[in-house]
């Protein structure tokens, strides 16, 4: 297999974009990853994207892009895995590049969420869930989130104070990201202050309602040497479970995210310490929590802990969300895991601005979909 | 919904009626074509129990599309006494009356509204034991 590099990236701002549509959202990111790489074309693309279906109403995104950045005629798909959709298409992408088959892939992923009603966006997230069963008792992903984080409280003699502590970290590290959707700080009390969503889950725990497109342009070797951009080396691995946590052996384990990053981290090459800054899945604060849990970063029940002693700072042991992750950057699904590995880029190559970590040699981006049916794990090397 | 559609899943969600491996004893709500825990393909027809434990709960206030006019409502995760276990409403009961481990059994409710070109949809929920 062929080593797969990041050569560009390119990130729109999380928002509310009341007056752009989602293709050229995608197509201005997209854009900004080709110039960044410095390349004049690419061999294929892949989209990553959740919902256009529902509420765009819009399928056949591949050729929607293809066209939008006025490179028709290049093959282009669209990859789905619920909320990993995004992690999908660069798992797949990297694949052509490892096979041989192209020297320059495009990923752009994508979603657009002001299009729908509150209940409507949790109707189409649920999708990620089996519909004609669990759905249909109205329940949503916050109400499993919010079973699993009781689950968690009991079994670990855990708090809310504990797990609510990661939307705080994510908010203190968002602070004056330009691309971030929510860029400044909240405290823990303002968190335990915010109304439930679903008890014990409260509305600051959970990430917002946003827009937003993010791109990578992957380049194999022969392409990587001639080009000046500064470039990182990427390893992916991904993994499924039952699609419900409740018909697991341990709800609170997400052995998909495991296997993933067990994987990643042996492609790769190195050990779990070795990697300095982690890119979390915290659509809510009981995700980032077994997250870390399950990807052996914290014991069983300490992440929580861990967080208030300063871990995950970016100053820390683990650097968690250094631009503010799904909480504060934001969460635009089907983009989310382009962005995670876009920031990763952007720290290992000395280009994160105030929130740069210096030192740190490689960094982990977790994409989950579902209550983490879907691990997508990837790994970045400075090259 | 509409009809094909719900029609299949009524077994399931009208009586809790399903399919069980002969093999590992897995239940499944839609006969599989092979069990997703054993990868056997023999299954015999079953009904769960209607009985079980609570074993946690949450008040969803943000509801997906066709539950608004029911929310604020319960979520409950189910232990039957088979030991399957359900996402499922919980009602007739406010939330300061619940409890942990509380015995629940399952009844037959309307499940969410639907526009005029769907069938109403009906299945279970469950609810405290009254002793």
């Amino acid at each position: 297999m062929g080593r797969v590099y990041v050569a560009g990236v390119g990130l729109t701002k999380v928002a509310e974009h009341w007056e752009r549509s989602l293709e050229n959202l995608m197509a201005e990111a997209a854009v900004a990853a080709v110039r960044d790489a410095g390349v004049s074309g690419v061999d294929a693309i892949y989209v990553g994207n959740m919902v256009g279906e529902v509420l765009q109403e819009q399928a056949h995104l591949g050729a929607i892009i293809s066209e939008a950045i006025g490179m028709n005629g290049v093959p282009a798909f669209r990859v789905e895995a619920s909320e990993a959709s995004g992690a999908a298409a660069l798992y797949s992408a990297s694949m052509e590049i490892a096979a041989g088959r192209a020297d320059a892939v495009l990923v752009v992923g994508g979603e657009k969420l002001s299009d729908g009603l509150a209940e409507e966006v949790e109707s189409a997230l649920m999708m990620g869930g089996r519909n004609d069963q669990v759905a249909a008792a109205g329940a949503s992903f916050l109400s499993l989130n919010a079973l699993l984080y009781r689950l968690y409280i009991r079994h670990h003699d855990s708090s809310e104070e504990e797990v609510a502590m990661f939307p705080v970290l994510s908010h203190e590290h968002a602070a004056g990201v330009p691309h971030a959707q929510y860029p400044f700080k909240i405290t823990l009390d303002k968190v335990m202050a915010s109304p439930y969503v679903a008890k014990p889950l409260r509305r600051f725990e959970t990430a917002g309602i946003g827009d937003g497109a993010a791109a990578l342009l992957l380049v194999g070797e022969r392409l990587a040497g001639k080009l000046d951009s500064p470039k990182t080396e990427l390893h992916i691995a991904a993994s499924t479970d039952y699609l419900s946590p409740f018909d697991r052996e341990d709800p609170l384990f997400f052995s998909a995210l495991a296997r993933a990053a067990n994987e990643a981290l042996r492609y790769a090459g190195i050990e779990r310490g070795e990697v300095g800054i982690i890119e979390l899945h915290d659509a809510t604060s009981i995700m980032a929590a077994l997250s870390l849990e399950s990807s052996g970063f914290s014991g069983k029940g300490q992440a929580g802990k861990m967080a208030h002693a300063g871990e995950f700072n970016l100053n820390g042991t683990y650097p968690v969300n250094t631009f503010g992750g799904l909480k504060a950057r934001g969460h635009p699904i089907g983009a989310t895991a382009i962005y995670q590995v876009a920031e990763l880029h952007l720290q290992l190559t000395n280009r994160a601005g105030k929130n740069q970590v210096d030192g740190r040699k490689a960094g982990m981006a977790q994409s989950l979909g579902g209550v983490a049916a879907t691990a997508v794990v990837t790994v970045l090397k400075q090259a | 919904m509409r009809v094909p559609r719900y029609w299949r899943n009524l077994p399931f969600i009208y009586r809790l009626s399903g399919w069980r491996c002969v093999e590992c004893g897995a239940f499944h709500p839609v006969k599989p074509i092979v069990c997703s825990r054993c990868r056997s393909s023999e299954f015999q027809e079953a009904e769960l129990p209607k009985t079980g434990r609570l074993i946690a709960y949450t008040v969803l206030r943000s509801p997906p599309k066709g539950y608004e006019e029911q929310a604020p409502y319960i979520v409950g995760l189910v232990e039957l006494d088979d030991g399957t276990r359900l996402i499922s409403q919980i009602v007739d009961v406010s939330e300061d009356e619940l409890k942990e481990d509380m015995r629940v059994e399952a009844v037959f409710r309307r499940l969410r509204s639907n526009d005029e070109r769907d069938v109403i949809e009906y299945g279970y929920k469950f609810r405290p034991v009254i002793d």
